[in-house]
């Protein structure tokens, strides 16, 4: 496989495109105020003009406090677009604290410069993006959506009852 | 459309000799260097010029009495009378910036500097406030936007831009409309770093001095490109970059003409500009001077002068005849592949060896990303240039930009890898 095709895995040109948890509306990514236990984080590479905004809710169920929905609306490359569809994949299943985790583990394997390999077991298909980490310049188109739900998460956190 | 003869292929492949990167292959491929229009490679005697300064003459500049200072000021007053020849200006009238984002901030504070407090008689001409206007265009880079934005922020005056046209030139009508008698300032690019449009300097020039307004000229893509004539445009203030013009980073030229510099207040203060000083007040010595204080980039400055007689010794009618052909070869070749939207003039239209262009589906970082896999460099991205994007509806685009170690075989390279963009991202 090439240096290119290790990058563009077939996994992530398909969530490039089926963006899934895509959904957030215009009106939404607009709104200034939101319900307790929701953050919303707005994100902007402005080198190459990367966009998302990204809204997390957070709910207490039995197993504790866990992500009750992720959405987001962006516009960019494909590898920030498929990184946010992976994260959203992620995210339905996942406690607080586990996807707090999940972050952290992301940012380890794209900062790593490719000594450190995504686990599927944990990340799911966002371990496709393990390859970036060799494109210095592509990290931050990656690592987009994730921040974004970071500063989201945080948020949601901070302010459910 | 061209008087001149256009560098031949064989005449290219001489040049490219000169350029040691050129050579060395990226990613596994040789590499095709289509981001001049961002930085340009340098020659050897580029090169050369700064070891030899670091060699033979290192030493301070307009201070000291000794040989080796001596020998280092005559290169780098030698290296400005070069520079001012190359763009057609006398050695007085340009100054050592450290790119052209410095130069047009100097202007902008110089004139800020006019507008608040004390100020002499002869710089009273330079002051802006409430109801003075400053215009720019809608095809400005950011360094040519965002500084007048905050001269007006800072003194009061309104900031206006003559728009662009759907074919990517600006609109004369327009432009015509926008210039009045409360214009003070008219700074435009000759070149646009994203559409290629060489702009009608003559007639803006004409439309500002009509209204006595000052007339400051971005020549960051005119400068390396063709053959560039201060006075001839009729232009107050031009700035340009060496690092675009086959010389290093971190040095850059503003030329002005020689009795407005000399009024101009002065903004970096310090040493080496000054004529009295004492405890209460500081005299100023007139320009070049008057703007260089504190140690200036003297090997820099003397690379750019090789640059600049590089460039004149290949020849500048020589090298935009030569890019006039690059140009409609990329264009041209790009109408005819599916999905690719390009910017700026038609084809047939006289434009810059660049061209931005939209992929239908893909975005700009994938296409340069799938580029560079196979040795070709170009830029990707907003290219410093928001309200343009925006213009046209787009956030990004792709941008090939050559220059005059440009082959034909690189172009087509290019193009060959463009019609692969597609076809890779799965977009029908």
């Amino acid at each position: 496989m090439s240096s290119l095709e290790s990058l563009y895995q077939q996994t992530i040109l398909e969530h490039a495109k089926a963006r899934h948890g895509g959904s957030l509306s215009e009106v939404a990514a607009c709104e200034t105020s939101w319900p307790a236990g929701t953050g919303q984080c707005h994100q902007l590479n402005p080198v190459c003009g990367d966009e998302i905004t990204l809204r997390l809710a957070v709910t207490d169920g039995e197993g504790g406090r866990r992500i009750e929905s992720l959405e987001w609306l962006g516009n960019g490359c494909s590898i920030s677009m498929a990184s946010a569809s992976m994260l959203s994949d992620l995210a339905g299943e996942v406690s607080v604290d586990e996807l707090a985790t999940l972050i952290e583990e992301f940012r380890t394997v794209l900062r790593s410069r490719g000594t450190v390999e995504g686990d599927p077991e944990e990340l799911g298909d966002a371990a496709a993006l393990s390859g970036v980490s060799k494109f210095p310049a592509r990290v931050k188109c990656a690592m987009l959506a994730w921040v974004a739900a970071e500063d989201a998460l945080r948020q949601a956190v901070a302010t459910a009852a | 459309m061209h008087t001149s003869v256009p560098l031949t292929d064989v005449e290219v492949l001489r040049i490219r000799n000169d350029f040691p990167l050129l050579a060395h292959p990226v990613n596994g491929r040789p590499l095709v260097y289509l981001d001049s229009g961002a930085t340009s490679q340098n020659p050897l005697s580029v090169l050369e010029a700064e070891q030899e300064f670091y060699e033979q003459r290192n030493s301070a500049v307009h201070r000291g009495a000794h040989t080796l200072a001596a020998h280092a000021t005559l290169a780098f007053e030698d290296a400005r009378a070069t520079v001012a020849a190359f763009v057609g200006a006398r050695e007085e009238e340009i100054v050592w910036t450290s790119n052209a984002t410095a130069g047009l901030n100097l202007l902008a504070y110089a004139f800020s500097n006019a507008s608040v407090g004390e100020v002499a008689p002869e710089a009273r001409r330079f002051a802006l406030g409430p109801g003075d206007e400053v215009v720019v265009t809608e095809m400005e880079h950011h360094a040519n936007l965002v500084p007048w934005q905050e001269l007006c922020r800072r003194t009061g005056a309104t900031l206006r831009y003559i728009p662009l046209t759907d074919e990517g030139t600006l609109d004369l009508d327009e432009a015509a409309r926008v210039i009045s008698p409360r214009t003070k300032v008219l700074a435009f690019t000759h070149v646009s770093n994203v559409l290629g449009t060489i702009n009608p300097v003559r007639d803006l020039v004409a439309l500002a001095h009509a209204v006595d307004a000052l007339v400051v000229v971005d020549a960051c893509q005119s400068a390396p490109h063709l053959p560039l004539d201060v006075k001839a445009l009729d232009v107050d203030f031009a700035v340009f970059s060496g690092h675009k013009m086959l010389g290093p980073t971190g040095i850059g030229g503003l030329y002005g003409r020689q009795e407005l510099l000399d009024a101009l207040p002065p903004v970096t203060t310090g040493g080496s500009m000054i004529t009295t000083v004492t405890m209460e007040h500081s005299g100023y010595l007139p320009a070049p001077q008057r703007f260089e204080a504190g140690t200036q980039p003297v090997s820099q400055a003397i690379a750019m002068a090789a640059a600049a007689r590089y460039l004149m010794e290949t020849g500048m009618d020589r090298i935009h005849a030569r890019e006039g052909v690059l140009a409609q070869r990329m264009l041209e070749g790009l109408a005819g592949l599916p999905g690719i939207r390009t910017l700026g003039p038609a084809a047939g239209v006289e434009r810059a060896a660049l061209v931005s262009f939209d992929v239908e589906g893909v975005h700009a970082h994938d296409v340069g990303q799938y580029l560079d896999a196979q040795g070709i460099a170009v830029r990707v991205g907003h290219h410093c240039a928001q309200p343009l994007h925006r213009r046209y509806g787009l956030s990004a685009t792709t941008r090939a930009s050559a220059y005059l170690y440009t082959t034909e075989d690189e172009v087509d390279a290019f193009l060959e890898g463009v019609s692969g963009v597609r076809g890779f991202f799965g977009v029908k």
